[in-house]
């Protein structure tokens, strides 16, 4: 089960916080196929969000295949999903090794994860995530 | 059952003949389901509008239409908190239930008036006049709730709760909507207070409808712009501009592709609001406006 926690000061809309939360969950294997997502009422109850917000997030996770709903059930983990790559994968290494080689160069912290911030806004548009609002 | 819980036409409302208009030409449609938050400045109309919707006061001009009919038929199926909470003092808080079952003996709820009691942790022993503004405002709240109300009219209802409380209030009024599909109409001065609770908004100021609309729809009709302090706005619909030095910051509507080279950025619903109120010249934006 996955309980979400809303943040206001974000900027992020809620329902994108509750699409990414649940996907957080996925990924690190807290929530599994065949599991149960709290019912709108049950998230409603507890963040006293708006109940249409639920029910956009999960017709987002639904459109991507993640969930799906039972009629009078609820819904439902379909597939988990990929894990990030773990720590012996290629991709990891060559992180590695690029941060080391950034480090060398003289880039503190705060450069670095500038750099990788535009990298990865520039690779993975927002969108790719569902529009945000 | 219709798909509007409130249409208002044109609608106007003024206290005493020579008084002041306390709305004017205020003309807006809320879908039913909706959650809506009234939103505007102390004296902008706020209540005025709730009342009349509830049936208590008669328009002086104009239309409205609550759940189909006029607001006095609608009024078994609407449930409306005064801002006041007017409750009778000298009743226990049993004894009010037992009114509100007593009134509206085709559909009360009484596991639900009691279950919004039984959460704030109150004797039903107690008399109304002994308690809290807060205690009185879940009471006021359990007697419109378990009415099982269609449409639900709350005039600032969380003005007298502290934090927990209104977080837990704000709740069970979430699942009153979650469940029966309840549409509810809450006025707040505190934008941030209703933000995530609500997915539609009037905006009203002096007395007129300034915002009307889903949340997500009216945020994106707007974008903050930054740009340099010769840059022409026109043609977009400009809700606010300032200019400090070389730069220019504005909330605009645009009425088509902005050039790349101004920075924009999304409002947030307190910022659009306070644009609008700030500024009680730029347009209106409404629907039933923009349908025509």
């Amino acid at each position: 089960m996955v309980e979400y926690r809303i943040d206001r000061r974000s900027g992020v809309a809620t329902y994108v916080q509750i699409v990414q939360q649940t996907k957080q969950a996925l990924r690190l294997g807290h929530l599994q196929p065949g599991d149960k997502l709290p019912t709108a009422r049950e998230v409603v109850e507890a963040t006293a969000i708006n109940p249409n917000t639920v029910l956009k997030a999960y017709r987002e996770l639904e459109r991507e295949g993640l969930v799906e709903a039972r009629r009078g059930l609820g819904t439902f983990v379909k597939r988990s999903l990929g894990t990030a790559p773990a720590a012996e994968s290629p991709l990891h290494g060559e992180l590695e090794d690029w941060a080391a080689r950034a480090r060398a160069a003289g880039l503190d912290r705060d450069d670095v994860a500038a750099l990788f911030t535009a990298v990865l806004e520039k690779h993975f548009r927002k969108d790719d995530q569902g529009e945000s609002s | 059952m219709t798909d509007t819980a409130i249409a208002a036409s044109a609608l106007g409302k003024q206290f005493g003949r020579r008084g002041g208009w306390a709305l004017r030409d205020c003309t807006f449609r809320l879908p039913a389901g909706r959650v809506c938050a009234v939103v505007g400045p102390n004296g902008a109309g706020k209540s005025t509008l709730l009342a009349l919707a509830a049936g208590l006061l008669g328009a002086t001009e104009g239309e409205l239409t609550v759940l189909g009919t006029t607001p006095a038929e609608a009024r078994i199926r609407v449930g409306y908190v005064a801002q006041d909470k007017p409750l009778y003092p000298q009743l226990t808080v049993a004894e009010t239930l037992q009114m509100g079952a007593d009134l509206n003996p085709e559909r009360w709820d009484a596991a639900a008036a009691e279950g919004i009691v039984a959460a704030g942790d109150l004797n039903p022993k107690s008399k109304v006049r002994s308690l809290s503004g807060g205690q009185r405002t879940r009471v006021a709240l359990a007697l419109a709730l378990g009415k099982r109300p269609e449409l639900l009219l709350l005039d600032e209802p969380m003005a007298d709760l502290d934090p927990l409380a209104r977080h837990e209030l704000m709740g069970t009024l979430m699942v009153q909507a979650a469940q029966h599909g309840t549409t509810i109409a809450m006025s707040s001065h505190v934008v941030a207070e209703l933000e995530d609770s609500c997915d539609h908004l009037l905006l009203i100021g002096g007395g007129r409808v300034r915002l009307a609309g889903e949340i997500d729809d009216l945020l994106a009709a707007h974008t903050r712009v930054s740009t340099t302090a010769d840059a022409d706005l026109a043609p977009h619909t400009v809700v606010e501009s300032r200019t400090t030095g070389r730069q220019l910051s504005a909330l605009v509507r645009p009425s088509g592709p902005l050039p790349d080279d101004w920075r924009t950025g999304s409002p947030s619903l307190e910022e659009l609001v306070l644009a609008h109120l700030r500024n009680p010249e730029a347009p209106a934006l409404t629907p039933a406006e923009a349908a025509v």
